[in-house]
């Protein structure tokens, strides 16, 4: 530890104003800031006397999506092996998994990380660690089948686009790994919905056994096969699906892990759920096509809707800033999410669009909000003549 | 029924700025904040809940093959068609003339933030795109001409009061300023196309 210290404080000379790498500031200091505890306070204005910085919330969102990986490399090997007839053991299945999920997360993590070194160094800002979050969340919502370029194209997009243009972390008005999800869908289509694509190596549709449907269990259930998929399964998470999103269960410890460590606004998950429910009631009641009769409590561990809610809509900058706001902002996520899905077969994957529709409106609920409560505040103000 | 799925059909599916994109002129150059954009947007409500179905009436009693008709049998081989854009702009324009009177009288406020693009939502492009609309359409009847015309408005005041609050908040960012201003007013109308685009192919 002490060496470390030392190598790092012979660099400082070097990288402060007015030495030789003066523009490698930003790099140095996120690596300083990675591996030590910052000794900067402020001499003046206001003082938070909290431990909790950017850097320590991104970082506890990171720890939060483990288990969803976790379970999703496992589940990637799983459903491999289960589509082409084979047993396999526990070991087999991580194996494969994660000689399957571990390329993209690296293809992710380096584009990510690499745009935001560029950036920081060009416009002089602060390393974020937003990008960790993002360069995480990016491969758990994508099919596992997604080419290794696609995933760098669609994170590219998504941190120049998403974040730079705004002017980096903290400004943004979209979540950015939501825009590559987006992007994907819209720029390939072809590659990113069908029926293979959801489960790792198959190639094409030859090479399976009879009988055998890859579709994910709202594609399914568009056709009425929604019974292939029992509640419990989907909760558990053993079904098809993109990486991160099929395990409820795990994606709940991380909701409670977030809650817990006051990360992530409870607030925002809880409205997003009782949205999507009533939601899914009311559609019960009219019950037109097979995706209304899905039952409403299996419409809330079907496709990214657990993970949308627990960790895209609590993004804290692009979810609504004011308390009122977030319970509107969930619902409505909840609301819209099952709406496209029910009313557009052609996208069942309706959470992702509902979130960023959403984010887009986030601003101006946020207007309205503190409008009222300006003229609330004004109605109590004496006004003395 | 019908005329709710033409209402939610004209608000989200066919929106006129993120569907077609139209009327961004006086979209890009007034949303800069809430309140102005709020009072364009119902002007423009406005504007096409009347322009609508009076250039529905036009089209099916002047302008078609046959719509003139009811003159006499004489007239029945009658097309007017291509006199369709002069009409539809002459009762644009009318109205909108219409429109910034009442303003004026109302709420002079309004009237002065919203400047030269009040008397300009005449030549705004989303109003005679909604006439046009409404003629290639060939609505059954005079009330979901009026539907239309009125969801139209609604989608286009969504946008623009969505985009005014998107550009009050990135007051405060720190863009890069080649992009500041439009540049970046541009970036984020196609990101709101694309979160739009949830409801393309939705089937009512």
């Amino acid at each position: 530890m002490k060496a470390l210290r030392k190598l790092l404080d012979n660099i400082k000379p070097h990288v402060s104003k007015g030495g030789r790498f003066e523009m490698l500031h930003s790099t140095y200091d996120a690596f300083e800031t990675l591996l030590f505890v910052p000794d900067r306070t402020n001499k003046n204005g206001v003082h938070v006397r909290d431990a909790i910085d950017l850097k320590r919330t991104m970082m506890m969102v990171v720890f939060a999506m483990v288990p969803a990986l976790v379970f999703g490399i496992w589940n990637t090997g799983y459903q491999h092996h289960l589509a082409l007839g084979e047993s396999a053991s526990f070991l087999d299945n991580i194996l494969h998994g994660v000689l399957r999920v571990v390329p993209i997360l690296v293809v992710s993590y380096a584009t990510a990380l690499g745009l935001e070194f560029g950036f920081a160094q060009m416009r002089k800002h602060e390393v974020n660690e937003g990008v960790l979050v993002s360069g995480m969340l990016i491969p758990l919502i994508i099919p596992i089948d997604t080419p290794l370029w696609m995933v760098a194209i669609a994170t590219a997009f998504a941190i120049i686009i998403g974040k730079e243009v705004f002017g980096g972390t903290g400004m943004n008005i979209w979540n950015p790994a939501l825009l590559a999800r987006a992007f994907l869908f819209f720029a390939y289509p072809a590659q990113m919905s069908g029926d293979i694509v959801w489960i790792s190596g198959l190639g094409s549709m030859e090479n399976l056994p009879d009988g055998f449907s890859g579709a994910t269990a709202l594609a399914a259930a568009v056709e009425g096969n929604i019974s292939n998929f029992s509640f419990m399964d989907s909760f558990l998470g053993f079904i098809p699906g993109s990486i991160g999103e099929t395990s409820t269960l795990a994606i709940l410890l991380g909701a409670m892990f977030l809650i817990i460590t006051g990360v992530g606004s409870w607030k925002v998950m809880l409205s997003v759920f009782v949205g999507g429910y009533l939601m899914a009631l009311v559609f019960n009641l009219i019950g037109l096509n097979p995706l209304m009769q899905v039952e409403a409590h299996h419409h809330l561990v079907l496709g990214g809707f657990a993970f949308g809610a627990v960790f895209m809509a609590t993004d804290p900058v692009s979810a609504t800033r004011t308390e009122q706001g977030k319970w509107i902002y969930g619902f409505l996520i909840g609301v819209f999410a099952i709406m496209i899905r029910v009313f557009n077969p052609a996208y069942p994957e309706g959470m992702m669009l509902a979130i960023l529709l959403m984010n887009t409106f986030a601003p101006l609920i946020d207007h309205f909000v503190v409008q009222a409560n300006i003229k609330r505040r004004l109605k109590r103000a004496v006004v003395k003549a | 029924m019908e005329l709710l799925n033409i209402f939610v059909k004209a608000i989200f599916i066919e929106n006129m700025v993120f569907a077609y994109f139209l009327g961004m002129c006086s979209y890009l150059a007034v949303s800069k904040t809430v309140k102005t954009s709020f009072g364009l947007g119902v002007a423009v409500i406005f504007v096409l809940g009347i322009t609508v179905p009076v250039n529905y009436l036009l089209e099916n009693y002047v302008l078609q093959e046959g719509a003139l008709s009811w003159l006499g049998s004489g007239f029945e081989t009658v097309d007017l068609r291509f006199l369709s854009f002069i009409m539809f702009i002459a009762v644009i324009a009318s109205m909108v003339q219409l429109v910034e009177m009442i303003i004026e009288k109302f709420s002079p406020t309004l009237y002065t933030s919203l400047g030269i693009f009040l008397p300009l939502i005449a030549v705004n492009c989303a109003i005679l795109g909604g006439s046009l609309f409404m003629q290639e359409r060939a609505y059954a009847n005079i009330g979901e001409a009026t539907v239309f015309g009125l969801g139209s408005g609604v989608g286009w005041l969504l946008a623009i009061v969505g985009i005014a609050a998107i550009r009050e908040k990135i007051r405060y960012s720190n863009v890069p300023a080649p992009l500041r201003g439009l540049g970046i007013t541009f970036i984020v109308t196609g990101l709101m196309g694309i979160a739009f685009m949830s409801f393309m192919g939705i089937k009512l």
